[in-house]
């Protein structure tokens, strides 16, 4: 471990943090595009070519707004609540496998992973569970009721939701016998992804995943007919821009773990009977990778925009009594399969 | 210094600061938060020991499950116009005398006790697989009691819980 291999851990983290923040930026401009045309809107198309440019407007916007803070609020709490968020939403992404071969830069084989944690999969669920702590909190320290009720349907949410999550990856890791999600990419060859060996179990995981998010139709905590804003109603400015780009970073960080779950990550099948050399071979599957995520960015928009929001009891009926079931059914299922086939 | 020291150094200040927040803070709010680090510290420093595993289940464990049940608890019980439920101090003499013999002994156990130290620590690639296995063979007894009693923990609750929603609306 000496000042070069740092850097090139360095330079990795400021590429994936580049390349999230401006995805950022892009998808909240598609998905004002795709809500206006699951709409029969035009949707923005002012600001640069088609529009392309409303978003950088509106975080210049956001950024020279007044920062607000309420009277009652828990200052400190108040402001480190979405560092919290944003934290969490970027870290999840670093155990994110995006192509299979090393590259050689500078005289070192550089893994196109900024870490490849032996526990990944656990590594994932941890930081998931800890993304509450940014809704609960935020919620807490407005003093605000509305705020407060967002931020714990946000908990009570995201613990119900968590363990139907969990409980359906165990399917992957039965299949695959390991935690590191490198190993369980390269178990993904061809066309054996976990999403055609683990169906019930990509739905659950699925389904689970937008709930983690809070995206609609599970936004409860920011239901905005009951709660205002929910968690972040006192947020404003610099702050509420924050939780706002966690919230879309979130968005990608699911994506990205779907894909690398039970998409194949950045496998294409028959790739490797084309004879391409490493270089290649790393950028084909970057793209695949990307293209994946980017498909699964538009489902959750598409999503958002066709179907309605849950009522607070149906939300945790679907989570206890149909997800969770059908969960540990998949884990049985596939425990039963994997031993006598 | 190594690297490794440093982060030691680092993640054993932050567990020892943030515990001594939890002890000393009049609110239960910032005992709880502050809390949060000292899991987080500790995490840390069972990742410096290769106990990899250890360290997310601790995070998983307690900071995923435990302390934000302890949050949502005292968020509920504390009135939303005027916050901060704040802890007291009393018995201060006898608190006092007891804590001061229970260090006592602690500092006489600690320097005393002969420590099997380790120069290094064995190249370890990946716990999971070995506490897996152990779990499920050498250790299989007290495995499965452990899960019946929290089984039994979790449907005691649930009877708990159930027999209030009777006359309270639930929530």
């Amino acid at each position: 471990m000496d000042v070069l291999d740092i850097a090139i851990a360095l330079i990795k983290i400021v590429v994936m943090f580049v390349v999230v923040l401006l995805t950022v930026a892009e998808l909240v401009y598609t998905e004002r595009k795709i809500s206006a045309w699951i709409q029969n809107r035009v949707g923005p198309n002012r600001v640069g070519w088609l529009g392309l440019l409303q978003p950088y407007a509106d975080v210049v916007k956001l950024l020279l707004k007044e920062d607000i803070v309420p009277a009652a609020a828990n200052r400190f709490i108040h402001t480190l609540a979405p560092v919290i968020s944003i934290g969490v939403a970027f870290s999840t992404l670093a155990v994110i496998p995006i192509a299979g071969p090393t590259i050689t830069l500078f005289g070192r084989t550089v893994h196109m992973v900024i870490a490849d944690v032996n526990v990944g999969i656990l590594y994932v669920l941890a930081l998931t569970s800890m993304g509450v702590y940014g809704l609960t909190l935020s919620g807490w320290a407005s003093n605000n009721k509305y705020s407060l009720l967002g931020g714990l349907r946000s908990a009570a949410q995201m613990i119900s939701y968590e363990l139907s999550m969990g409980l359906s990856l165990i399917g992957v890791i039965m299949i695959t016998g390991s935690l590191q999600l490198t190993d369980i990419v390269h178990h993904q060859h061809g066309w054996m992804w976990n999403l055609v060996l683990q169906p019930v179990g990509f739905i659950t995981f699925l389904v689970a995943s937008f709930a983690e998010t809070n995206r609609a139709p599970f936004d409860l905590p920011e239901a905005e007919p009951e709660l205002v804003g929910g968690y972040h109603t006192e947020y404003s400015s610099f702050k509420f821009a924050l939780f706002f780009l966690a919230e879309y970073a979130n968005m990608i960080t699911s994506s990205a773990v779907i894909t690398t779950l039970y998409l194949g990550g950045w496998q294409v099948p028959y790739l490797e009977t084309f004879g391409l050399s490493d270089g290649w071979m790393v950028l084909v599957q970057i793209l695949a990778f990307m293209l994946k995520v980017a498909f699964l960015l538009f489902f959750f928009q598409w999503v958002r925009w066709s179907v309605p929001r849950f009522r607070y009891d149906q939300l945790m009926n679907l989570g206890w009594k149909v997800m969770l079931p059908l969960a540990i059914a998949n884990i049985v299922l596939t425990g039963a399969l994997l031993l006598f086939l | 210094m190594s690297y490794t020291d440093a982060f030691f150094y680092f993640f054993a200040a932050l567990t020892v600061g943030s515990a001594l927040v939890v002890t000393f803070s009049r609110s239960v709010i910032y005992a709880a938060f502050a809390l949060l680090f000292t899991f987080l510290g500790v995490a840390g420093l069972y990742v410096l020991l290769q106990a990899d595993f250890l360290a997310v289940a601790q995070i998983m464990v307690y900071v995923g499950g435990i302390l934000i049940l302890l949050l949502f608890g005292v968020m509920l019980t504390t009135r939303v116009t005027n916050a901060e439920i704040t802890t007291g101090t009393v018995q201060g003499l006898p608190a006092t005398v007891v804590v001061g013999i229970l260090l006592g002994t602690l500092i006489l156990l600690v320097s005393r006790a002969t420590w099997n130290v380790q120069e290094s620590l064995p190249d370890v690639t990946g716990t999971t697989t070995e506490i897996g296995e152990r779990l499920l063979t050498t250790f299989l007894l007290p495995f499965e009691i452990a899960g019946i009693l929290l089984l039994v923990a979790i449907m005691g609750a649930a009877m708990i819980a159930r027999s209030t929603d009777k006359t309270k609306e639930a929530a």
